[in-house]
C-alpha cells in the first residue's frame, strides 16, 4: 500500500484510508475525498511540490506532506 | 405598518458564485459588517419583495461548519443566533454548484441541522448541462425536503423564484429533517449536552465531538476544565470502538446520504468528458509553460500598479495642488491658510494618491480569483514561499508591495490563515516600494554617480531593492518561528473550474477596496499629516520678534525667502527636535538636517525630498522632478563636504540614509492600513518598531563599516 504522496503524475488509485492530524483529515473529507473513491494525480508544481489531483469532480492541490495522510492502492 | 424585515444568511463553498448571487440580489444596497475580536468581514445587503424587506448577510465561503478559528466560529455563531449584534437568520440560503453536487451538498447537510428553513439554490445549471450533467431539481426537492431553485447567478436567471422561495420558506418555517448520524453518536452527543447543562445547542454538541481540537472543544475545555476534555475524548474512543471513528463517521454518514440522493436526481455521462478546465490546466499548471505564463501575469500585474497608476496619481497630485492654490488665493495668509493648504489638502491628497494603485491591484485580484487562476498562482508559488514559512497565497500580496505596501497589505485578505496573514502583513512594508525610489534617486544621483564607474548607480539601486527582497522572507521565517508560531496551516485547496469573471464583482471589489482605504485609513493619515505640518509650522516667531511668515511676505527676493524659510524650519518644533536628537543621529553619519527631514517624512517617505529642499533653502522641491532633485543633490553634497568630520565619508553617509529608508516604516498610510486589517494597534506598533530598529542598526553598520573602508582605502 502506498500513500498519495508517492504517486506519479498520470497514476490513478483508490483511497483506502485517511489518517493524520484531525484538522487535515476533516478538511480532506469536507473537500470531497472519501474512502473507496478513485483519484488521479494530474501533475506536480514546478519545484516538486505541491501536487495537483482530481478526486471525483473536484480538482485539488495539496502538499506532499498532506498527501501522505491518504493511503491508496494503485489501480 | 410595515412588516418586520426577514433575515437570510447566504452560505456556500468557495467558488460557487456566491458573491455574484449576493451582488445580483442586493444590487448597490450593500455595506460591510465588522465583528469585534476577529478579522472577518461579512457583507450585508437587502432587497424588497413587494412590501417585504429581506436582509441578506453573506458569510465567507467555507467547506463546512467545523470551526477551527475564531473567524470561522463567528459564522457558526451567527447562524445559530449566538452573536449579540446580529439577530438569528430566519432562512438559510445554501448555494451549490450544479456540476459538483456531491461535494457541495456536504455543507448543506450541516446547514440542515441548524434548525432554520434551508433554501437550496443550484447555481450554474448551464455549465453543468454543457458537461452533460442533468440535475432534476424537482426530484432533489422531494428527496432532500428542501425548497430547490435552479439559478444562473451571473445572468440573473431564476432570481425572482429564489426571492419568492426565501420569503415563502420564512413564512412556513419548515425545518429540514437532518441527515441521520449514527445512533450511538447521537447518544454521546446528548450525554455531553446534559453534562454542560444545556449550555450548547444540539448542533454545537455535535461539533464538540466531531471537531477534534476545534474551536468549540477549546472553548468548552477552557471554561469547564480538563475533566470535560477527558469525557469528550472518552466518547470519541467509545464511538471508534463501535465502528464510528471520528471524523470519518460524519463524512461517511453525510456522503452516504448525499450519494444516494444524487444518484436519483443527477444524470451524468458514463464517461467524464474532457472539460475546458482540463485543457487549460494542462498548460497553466505545466512545469514550464505554466511557470512562464505565471511570470507573464505577474509582470502585467506589477507593471500595471507601477506604471498604469502613474498618470492617475499625477492627476490626483495636480488636482490637490490646484485646490491648494485656490484656497491660497481665497484665504488670507496665516496659520489657517497654511493649515488648510499644507496640512489638510496635502493630507487628503496623500490619501487619495494611493487609490489608483489599490483599485488596479484589486481589479486584478478580482479577475484572478473570479476566473479561478488565483489558486493556480498559489499552487505554482507554494514551494518557494513555504521555505520562509508562508504559503503560495502570500506571493501576490508581497509582490504587489514592491509597488506599494498599502494595496499589498490589503491583498493579504486572500490568506485564510491568521498567522500566515499577519506574518505577510508585517513583512510587506519591507519590500522596496515606489515611494523609496525618489530618495534613492536623489542620493545616488548626488553621491554615487560622478566619479564612479557607469555600473555603480545601477548596482546601488539594485542593492537597495535586494535588501527588502532578502530581509522580508527572513523576517517572515523568524516571525513564524517565534511570535506567530503554530501548526502549519493546511494548504489543501480546491482548483476551481475556469470561468469568466463577473464584471460586477470586479467593479465592486475595486470600489469597496478603495472606499475601505479612504474611509478607515484616511482619517489616520490625515491626522498624521496635520500633526507633522504643525510641528514644522510652529513656533513662527523669529529671533527678532517678527513672525517668519510676515518676514517672508515682506521680501520679494526669492533667495532671501528660501533662506528665511530654512531658518524658520530650523527653529520649528521639528527643527528643535532634530537639534536635540543630533547625538542619536551622529553614529549614522547624519546631522540635524537629515535627522529632522527623516522625522518629518513620517507621513510618507518621499516627503524627505521636499523637506530637505526647504531646509537647504531651495524652496519646495518636487520629489518627482529630476532637475530639482539634481540641484538639491548638489547642495546636499556640498554641505556634507564642508563638514570636516563627515566630508570624506559622504558616500557612507548617503548609503546610511538609503539603507535607513530601505528598512524603516516611515509611512503613516501603511501603518493605518495595518491597523485596519489587523484590527489592533499592536501590529502597526510592532511593525514600526521592528522596522525602525532594523533601519537604525542597518544605517549604523553601513556608516561605520563604510568609514573604516574609506580610511583603509585612503591609507
Amino acid at each position: 500500500m502506498a500513500t498519495l504522496a508517492e504517486l506519479q503524475p498520470g497514476q490513478t488509485a483508490v483511497i483506502v484510508s485517511i489518517t493524520g492530524a484531525p484538522a487535515l483529515v476533516q478538511r480532506l473529507y469536507e473537500i470531497g475525498l472519501l474512502e473507496g473513491d478513485t483519484l488521479e494525480v494530474l501533475g506536480v508544481a514546478p519545484l516538486g511540490d505541491p501536487l495537483e489531483i482530481r478526486a471525483g469532480h473536484t480538482r485539488l492541490s495539496l502538499r506532499r506532506s498532506e498527501a501522505a495522510a491518504v493511503s491508496v492502492t494503485l489501480c | 405598518m410595515s412588516q418586520p424585515s426577514l433575515i437570510v444568511a447566504l452560505v456556500g463553498n468557495p467558488n460557487t458564485g456566491k458573491s455574484t448571487l449576493f451582488n445580483a440580489l442586493s444590487g448597490l444596497r450593500q455595506h460591510v459588517g465588522n465583528y469585534p475580536g476577529v478579522t472577518v468581514e461579512m457583507k450585508k445587503g437587502h432587497f424588497y419583495l413587494g412590501e417585504q424587506r429581506v436582509d441578506l448577510i453573506d458569510l465567507p465561503g467555507t467547506y463546512s461548519l467545523s470551526a477551527r478559528s475564531p473567524d470561522e466560529m463567528v459564522a457558526v455563531d451567527l447562524l445559530l443566533g449566538r452573536r449579540r449584534e446580529e439577530p438569528r437568520p430566519h432562512v438559510i440560503l445554501s448555494i451549490v454548484d450544479a456540476s459538483n453536487l456531491d461535494r457541495h451538498l456536504y455543507l448543506t447537510t450541516q446547514l440542515m441541522e441548524l434548525g432554520e428553513p434551508v433554501v437550496l439554490a443550484v447555481n450554474m445549471v448551464d455549465v453543468a448541462e454543457a458537461q452533460g450533467v442533468q440535475v432534476d431539481c424537482a426530484a432533489l426537492a422531494r428527496e432532500t425536503g428542501l425548497t430547490v431553485v435552479p439559478i444562473r447567478a451571473n445572468r440573473g436567471v431564476g432570481l425572482d423564484r429564489l426571492q419568492a422561495a426565501l420569503v415563502q420558506a420564512a413564512k412556513t418555517g419548515t425545518r429540514p429533517v437532518p441527515v441521520p448520524l449514527p445512533a450511538a453518536f447521537e447518544a454521546e452527543s446528548q450525554a455531553l449536552e446534559r453534562e454542560l447543562s444545556g449550555e450548547l445547542p444540539p448542533f454545537l454538541a455535535h461539533r464538540l465531538i466531531l471537531d477534534v481540537g476545534g474551536t468549540i472543544e477549546q472553548w468548552v475545555v477552557d471554561k469547564h476544565g480538563p475533566v470535560v476534555k477527558q469525557h469528550i475524548e472518552a466518547a470519541r474512543v467509545r464511538l471508534a470502538e463501535a465502528g464510528h471513528p471520528i471524523p470519518a463517521a460524519e463524512a461517511r454518514a453525510r456522503y452516504g446520504w448525499i450519494r444516494e440522493i444524487v444518484g436519483k436526481c443527477v444524470t451524468r455521462p458514463s464517461e467524464r468528458p474532457k472539460t475546458w478546465t482540463d485543457r487549460i490546466d494542462h498548460v497553466l499548471t505545466h512545469r514550464v509553460w505554466g511557470t512562464l505564463f505565471f511570470l507573464a501575469v505577474m509582470f502585467l500585474v506589477f507593471q500595471s500598479i507601477f506604471v498604469a497608476a502613474e498618470p492617475l496619481m499625477g492627476l490626483i497630485e495636480e488636482g490637490t495642488s490646484w485646490l491648494a492654490d485656490q484656497f491660497q488665493a481665497q484665504i488670507p495668509e496665516g496659520p489657517l491658510q497654511s493649515l488648510i493648504c499644507d496640512g489638510v489638502i496635502a493630507g487628503v491628497g496623500g490619501v487619495l494618491v494611493f487609490l489608483p494603485q489599490i483599485m488596479i491591484l484589486f481589479a486584478f485580484i478580482a479577475v484572478l480569483e473570479g476566473c479561478g487562476y488565483m489558486a493556480r498562482a498559489a499552487y505554482l508559488m507554494d514551494r518557494l514561499m513555504s521555505r520562509c514559512g508562508l504559503s503560495g497565497k502570500s506571493f501576490i500580496p508581497l509582490l504587489s508591495s514592491v509597488a506599494c505596501a498599502i494595496p499589498g497589505v490589503m491583498a493579504t485578505r486572500v490568506i485564510e490563515n491568521r498567522r500566515d496573514r499577519f506574518a505577510t502583513i508585517v513583512v510587506a512594508p519591507l519590500m522596496s516600494c515606489s515611494a523609496r525610489l525618489p530618495v534613492y534617486l536623489l542620493l545616488i544621483g548626488a553621491f554615487l554617480t560622478e566619479g564612479f564607474a557607469w555600473w555603480v548607480p545601477g548596482l546601488t539601486l539594485f542593492g537597495m531593492y535586494m535588501i527588502g527582497f532578502t530581509l522580508a522572507p527572513l523576517v517572515a521565517l523568524l516571525l513564524k518561528r517565534t511570535l506567530l508560531r503554530g501548526e502549519t496551516p493546511l494548504f489543501v485547496m480546491e482548483l476551481p473550474a475556469y470561468r469568466l469573471p463577473s464584471l460586477r464583482v470586479i467593479l465592486r471589489r475595486m470600489v469597496s477596496a478603495g472606499w475601505a482605504f479612504v474611509y478607515r485609513a484616511g482619517t489616520l493619515i490625515l491626522a498624521a499629516t496635520v500633526l507633522i505640518w504643525a510641528c514644522l509650522y510652529f513656533p513662527t516667531t523669529s529671533p527678532d520678534g517678527t513672525p517668519y511668515p510676515e518676514r517672508i511676505a515682506a521680501t520679494a527676493d526669492e533667495a532671501e525667502q528660501h533662506s528665511l524659510q530654512a531658518e524658520w524650519k530650523a527653529h520649528s518644533l521639528f527643527g528643535q527636535l532634530g537639534h536635540s536628537l543630533e547625538p542619536a543621529f551622529r553614529p549614522l553619519g547624519w546631522d540635524w538636517k537629515i535627522g529632522m527631514a527623516t522625522l518629518a517624512s513620517f507621513p510618507a517617505r518621499e516627503v524627505i525630498v521636499g523637506t530637505l529642499g526647504i531646509i537647504y533653502a531651495q524652496g519646495e522641491v518636487d520629489a518627482g522632478d529630476a532637475d530639482q532633485r539634481k540641484q538639491l543633490g548638489a547642495t546636499l553634497r556640498a554641505d556634507i563636504a564642508r563638514d570636516p568630520a563627515r566630508g570624506p565619508y559622504r558616500v557612507p553617509v548617503a548609503l546610511s540614509v538609503m539603507v535607513f529608508f530601505a528598512l524603516c516604516c516611515q509611512c503613516a498610510a501603511t501603518l493605518a492600513v495595518i491597523r485596519r486589517e489587523t484590527r489592533s494597534w499592536a501590529w502597526p506598533a510592532f511593525t514600526f518598531t521592528y522596522m525602525t530598529t532594523m533601519a537604525y542598526v542597518g544605517a549604523f553598520l553601513v556608516y561605520q563599516l563604510g568609514r573604516v573602508l574609506v580610511d583603509a582605502l585612503g591609507a
